[in-house]
């Protein structure tokens, strides 16, 4: 999806720069919640203001929604069918391995590998194997690690 | 209401969405399947499946899960919940945030919550794994996409297409 909008945005309509595009993009996979989504919000409400970040958003999941709407429906009356299940056993798998990937190539970029890492490994622990609530284990984490790069950023 | 309860229950994670819908995989299967037993297993695995291969953000997961819940008013209001909160807030707090840009707590978030994003995908992917209760032909196909995708640049769909048909034949 990202590839697209960055086509869109940056190359055939030149709204923005690449550089906006990046620096637009970083503060959005930052915060929570669908980055596409944030995004569109960014970008309508700087081009259009209140009317852009509706309608932009809007537009953006309009067409995907009611495609998988409709795949939903099709699961609903097919899914019970062995090739069905098969088919989507597969593809899990391979969705699987494409988030290990994105965590692996997440994980390498991370600043500081030694101080943050082990955050990640407690992250894991407390969500995959421990089964804690995330809305909790967020917040302390976020805490401890963001506490931590605070007082690392004063002391340079 | 059930409707009702789905909503609020995505408004909260929407605000912990650190790393976006993919990042949620965890706490939904834990709110959804283990909490209030809307969904068994087998049918989150191959909704995550889906929402894989169709076209558009991967935030639609959560619209598959809301319909799977409570059809279509399920499959807009979790929708909502996942998309509206933050938005609103971006909306209004952009302006200021963009004025703090450089300042030293605001990179101290970005820099602390990286790492938590990490472990929250790393544990998507677990959890799939499990849940999936993947074969040994399939951690085969989990090790080769890993290994593919970190060594080409093969757009993911040519990978979603090859499970597809792997397991259309019945190999995973």
């Amino acid at each position: 999806m990202l590839p697209f909008a960055r086509r869109m945005l940056v190359e055939e309509r030149q709204w923005m720069t690449a550089e906006e595009f990046n620096a637009q993009l970083g503060l959005c996979q930052f915060l929570p919640g669908p980055n596409v989504v944030n995004l569109a919000v960014l970008v309508g409400k700087r081009y259009c203001g209140l009317a852009g970040a509706i309608v932009a958003p809007i537009g953006l999941l309009a067409g995907p929604l009611v495609i998988v709407l409709l795949l939903a429906m099709l699961y609903d009356r097919y899914g019970s069918l062995l090739q069905v299940q098969g088919m989507l056993r597969g593809i899990a798998a391979v969705g699987c391995g494409l988030l290990f990937a994105m965590a692996w190539r997440m994980g390498m970029a991370l600043k500081d590998k030694p101080i943050f890492l082990p955050f990640t490994a407690l992250t894991v622990t407390a969500i995959a194997f421990m089964r804690w609530p995330m809305p909790l284990v967020m917040v302390a984490g976020l805490i401890v690690s963001g506490g931590i790069a605070y007082w690392r950023l004063g002391r340079k | 209401m059930i409707v009702v309860e789905l909503f609020f229950e995505f408004v909260l994670l929407s605000f912990v969405a650190f790393g976006g819908a993919t990042a949620l995989l965890p706490e939904m299967h834990r709110v959804v399947v283990e909490n209030h037993h809307w969904l068994d297993e087998t049918t989150f695995t191959h909704l995550y499946a889906i929402a894989q291969a169709a076209p558009g953000p991967n935030v639609l997961v959560v619209t598959l899960i809301g319909w799977k819940v409570a059809g279509l008013a399920g499959a807009l209001a979790a929708t909502l919940a996942m998309c509206l909160p933050m938005s609103v807030l971006i909306y209004l707090l952009i302006d200021r945030w963009e004025g703090f840009a450089g300042a030293r707590w605001q990179r101290a978030i970005s820099l602390g919550v990286a790492p938590l994003a990490v472990g929250l995908i790393f544990s998507g992917a677990m959890l799939i794994a499990q849940s999936a209760e993947l074969g040994w032909a399939a951690w085969l196909l989990v090790a080769a996409t890993v290994f593919a995708n970190l060594h080409s640049k093969l757009h993911p769909l040519w990978f979603i297409g090859v499970g597809a048909a792997l397991g259309l034949l019945g190999w995973v």
